[in-house]
């Protein structure tokens, strides 16, 4: 039986990684899982310089999801080469870096810092809804999105990811884009914009008064997202939104994933991701599949 | 490998209005567990995702039992307080540092503590060697509870915001008065953030050592969203930034290092 799928030319043992943000860079949740046993661990955003985030309180529960607005709080590329590169470089998994920038000079920086690091691909984050004049006005944007696409590849000495939004009229406008500009994969969906009122204290819950909606509450919507860009682009995508379980995870796969990212999950079942490898392996086994490839986009 | 733990509930009663006690056995939590640290609970409904963040009120080594007193805030702690003898609930935990005992040892310690600040108090006062120890306990009205708790462990003071019980004020006007003919020589304080910067104040006012037992809102509790930092007064050696994560470098911190 065959796990392992390839993005770019490089080869992830499984289907199966963290969604940026979700997992610090992996210490954290060493503690609960065998980072070697993931397909990929995709860093939180790395900024150049560190980054303080936006005030508290940064999250809120939502019916089935939860709204964020951490504001990609991260100790920067000099801190991320020291400590958390090193750390992620002992296990036996694909390390793919997420770079987040208030504008194209800065995330070019970090995209120049990470040519020479032991690291296998960056994830281009052009869709954080939290943070003003931050990665989301270019993602919205499909001029903006093809030029830093191509800015980022003539830089770059890993394979390039771009993260899009869900928060546009049409997703593949984004996705074609992207794929213009030069990008070897494109990951999807990040949060959707939302928000919460307390009606005891009638004010917002979040200190950003709005925030990013992740967790199953949006797992039909980036279904949709995924199986939509897979018939516009003929580059991989990355699928994530909500993934609690190996039968979601499929359904990603199943509507044009090459690969998965889990992300809220972590929150609430730090063993999620190595739960939803081992329930993807057991579906290929009771179903006699040979290969995960075949499943990818296999329904239309 | 860390995991989360399924618990049993011993017993589970109302102890004051909204207020409820709740006795889980699991040798794992139970066992490693220290005063001032904090377990996550988990809701068995597929609506409420997140763990609720629960200081540890006492902890029974070795039935390996933690007693959880808390306040019902919304559904989730609506869900909790349903729960009898005899069910499971997950729980994830010990999390968070708890207080520096080592610091108490020897000295006359303070404990300063309002509302729901008050329960992780109990088990930091029966685990404290402290050379006596004083437990200011700041209530909204004559609906006090846990304080027969203390009794055997700390001399107890006990403050209404109302007045109708114990002195008027609240815990850090209530330390003041108390302190005034027995100075502390060491202070913990859990609470709403008022009180919190109110002892602090007092604290550096006098020259004693101080911590706090922070609160904020959590999603994973375990150190690697960064929801639940609080201001820092210096750049953080973890974050890089002024801010330092409640769950994982907390929930107690010196006084100092915290800004309010």
């Amino acid at each position: 039986m065959n796990l392992s799928v390839d993005i770019a030319g490089v080869t992830l043992k499984n289907p199966v990684m963290t969604a940026s943000g979700t997992f610090g860079s992996g210490m954290e949740y060493a503690d609960f899982v065998d980072l070697s046993a993931l397909g990929a661990v995709v860093t939180k955003g790395v900024a150049d310089v560190p980054w303080p985030g936006n005030p508290t309180p940064r999250v809120a529960e939502t019916y089935g999801g939860m709204l964020n607005a951490i504001g990609l709080q991260n100790p920067g590329i000099d801190v991320f080469l020291e400590r958390d590169l090193p750390f992620l470089n002992q296990f036996d998994t694909k390390v793919i870096v997420n770079v987040c920038g208030h504008s194209e000079e800065e995330y070019l920086r970090v995209v120049e810092r990470l040519a020479d690091a032991p690291v296998d691909m960056l994830e281009i984050n052009i869709s954080c809804p939290n943070v003003k004049a931050g990665g989301i006005t270019f993602g919205t944007d499909p001029v903006a999105t093809e030029r830093i696409t191509r800015e980022v590849k003539k830089r770059a000495a890993q394979p390039v990811i771009m993260k899009l939004t869900p928060n546009v009229t049409d997703i593949t406008v984004a996705a074609r884009a992207a794929e213009n500009g030069g990008a070897d994969a494109i990951s999807l969906i990040n949060t959707l914009t939302g928000m919460k009122i307390d009606v005891k204290t009638r004010s917002f819950v979040l200190a950003n008064k709005t925030g990013g909606l992740s967790g199953p509450a949006i797992k039909p919507v980036a279904v949709r997202m995924v199986y939509q860009c897979a018939q516009a682009v003929q580059i991989p995508i990355i699928g994530l939104g909500g993934i609690t379980t190996a039968e979601d995870a499929l359904e990603f796969i199943l509507a044009g994933a090459t690969a998965v990212a889990v992300g809220t999950a972590n929150f609430f079942n730090p063993r999620a991701t190595v739960e939803i490898i081992d329930g993807i392996a057991d579906y290929l086994q009771q179903n006699r599949i040979e290969d995960i490839r075949s499943l990818i986009g296999a329904v239309r | 490998m860390k995991k989360i733990e399924t618990a049993k509930v011993i017993s589970q009663e109302e102890i004051s209005s909204g207020i409820f006690s709740l006795w889980l056995e699991n040798e794992t939590v139970a066992g490693s567990a220290a005063a001032g640290q904090f377990v996550n609970l988990y809701c068995n409904n597929a609506g409420r995702l997140l763990p609720r963040p629960i200081s540890l009120c006492e902890i029974d080594r070795e039935k390996g039992r933690i007693r959880l007193v808390y306040r019902v805030q919304g559904k989730g702690t609506e869900e909790f307080s349903a729960l009898k003898a005899g069910d499971t609930v997950k729980v994830l935990g010990p999390n968070g540092n708890g207080f520096p005992l080592d610091e108490a040892a020897g000295k006359l310690l303070y404990l300063v503590s309002g509302g729901i600040g008050i329960p992780p108090m109990l088990q930091t006062a029966k685990d404290a060697a402290s050379a006596g120890t004083v437990s200011v306990m700041g209530y909204r009205n004559a609906d006090i509870f846990l304080a027969n708790d203390f009794a055997a462990h700390a001399k107890c003071v006990i403050s209404t915001d109302d007045g109708s019980f114990g002195i008027q004020g609240n815990a850090a006007y209530a330390l003041a008065q108390t302190a005034e003919t027995m100075m502390p020589e060491i202070i913990f304080a859990c609470g709403p953030k008022v009180l919190l910067a109110a002892v602090k104040k007092y604290a550096q006012e006098n020259g004693i050592p101080c911590y706090l037992s922070m609160e904020e809102r959590m999603a994973c509790g375990v150190g690697a969203c960064l929801a639940c930092v609080c201001e820092s007064a210096e750049v953080d050696g973890h974050t890089h930034v002024k801010n330092k994560r409640v769950c994982k470098e907390g929930p107690v911190f010196e006084a100092g290092e915290i800004v309010l």
